[in-house]
């Protein structure tokens, strides 16, 4: 499928996404409250999105713009009909809470685990929500633009 | 006994490699005049087991030395060993981080003496490009194990450690190991 068949597919379901072709992939970015039903109709609606490829978060707070969110990044493919999507769904910085996808795409169990380390993101109802390569005594989320650890990191 | 006047003379293949004392040759037979001490070191050096050990590229240099194109079993390198109970030397190729701290220093631990250890790389010298605004990065092997030799590079040219590898055979045979100069002040 092309990117602008899949657009038309998503606007029928999803109709207030907000869509960014630029790159060679379509961003579509939706609100946090949508994500779930979002996921699970990619799953296993017309686009056959049956493979998570890529999961991951990036945190916006130091730039000029003076935003101040995290944005969940999913890239999904279909091994079925080989197009790709990325999601992208922002999420308040101070609470980031997001609902699991790990019960439709199964790898997300682990990188759900990673992002939870790193950004502090609270996936909702994931099934074994701990740290994945942290110590348990680490405090803080190193992947935030703020950390700070004055023991182990030297400021440039 | 010519040849064997000759083959001690030349020793091993690099330059250094030279008998450690004086050779007589007699009628009959010879006499070799050395101190117990330069005799073991320079056995020792001229056989020095590497202990397969790489945390990142500097790794894949590691084993491209290994291979025939540079090859440091013409200098006695070998038998990497993949216990560190069998190895002389641990060569760190790469970047040590938090949690791989420990474990290096039970591996440096369980190591035979003599033991030496060479820094290969930016990242074992001094933590390389992750030195800033790293949480997860020890800053140099060295604050975990004491360490001989430290190649400069990001990864270090085959050479490098080959002549690192040289250089580690050479103090040992002048007897300015770390170890060497510890048990000579007891």
């Amino acid at each position: 499928m092309t990117n602008e068949e899949i657009k038309q597919h998503i606007t029928t379901i999803q109709p207030d996404a907000v869509f960014d072709e630029t790159g060679e992939w379509l961003n579509v970015q939706i609100e946090v409250n949508t994500w779930k039903p979002f996921a699970q109709w990619l799953k296993s609606g017309e686009l056959k999105m049956d493979y998570l490829f890529c999961l991951t978060c990036i945190d916006w707070s130091a730039t000029a713009t003076g935003k101040t969110l995290l944005t969940m990044v999913y890239h999904i493919t279909s091994t079925v009909h080989r197009h790709q999507v990325v999601v992208k769904v922002k999420l308040d910085r101070n609470n980031p809470e997001i609902e699991t996808v790990s019960d439709i795409w199964r790898t997300a169990e682990f990188h759900e685990r990673e992002v939870f380390e790193l950004f502090g993101v609270k996936f909702l109802h994931h099934p074994d929500l701990r740290r994945l390569i942290l110590t348990d005594d680490f405090e803080g989320y190193p992947l935030r633009k703020d950390f700070e650890d004055p023991v182990n990191m030297i400021k440039l | 006994m010519e040849n064997i006047h000759k083959e001690l003379e030349t020793g091993s293949s690099n330059g250094n490699g030279k008998f450690p004392g004086q050779v007589h040759d007699l009628p009959g037979g010879g006499m070799i005049v050395s101190s117990l001490n330069d005799i073991v070191n320079w056995a020792r050096s001229n056989s020095l087991w590497p202990l397969t050990f790489a945390t990142s590229c500097c790794g894949i240099e590691m084993m491209s030395v290994a291979s025939s194109k540079y090859d440091f079993s013409r200098f006695g390198f070998e038998v990497a060993r993949a216990s560190p109970r069998q190895a002389d030397v641990i060569i760190i190729a790469g970047t040590i981080v938090n949690k791989m701290a420990p474990v290096l220093k039970r591996l440096y631990d369980q190591m035979p003496d003599p033991k030496y250890v060479i820094a290969m790389g930016a990242c074992a010298i001094s933590g390389g490009p992750f030195f800033y605004n790293t949480y997860s990065v020890v800053k140099g092997a060295d604050h975990v194990i004491p360490v001989d030799v430290y190649i400069p590079g990001c990864p270090p040219r085959p050479e490098a450690l080959l002549h690192a590898l040289i250089s580690l055979q050479q103090k040992i045979k002048s007897g300015l190991t770390r170890e060497q100069i510890r048990s000579d002040k007891q």
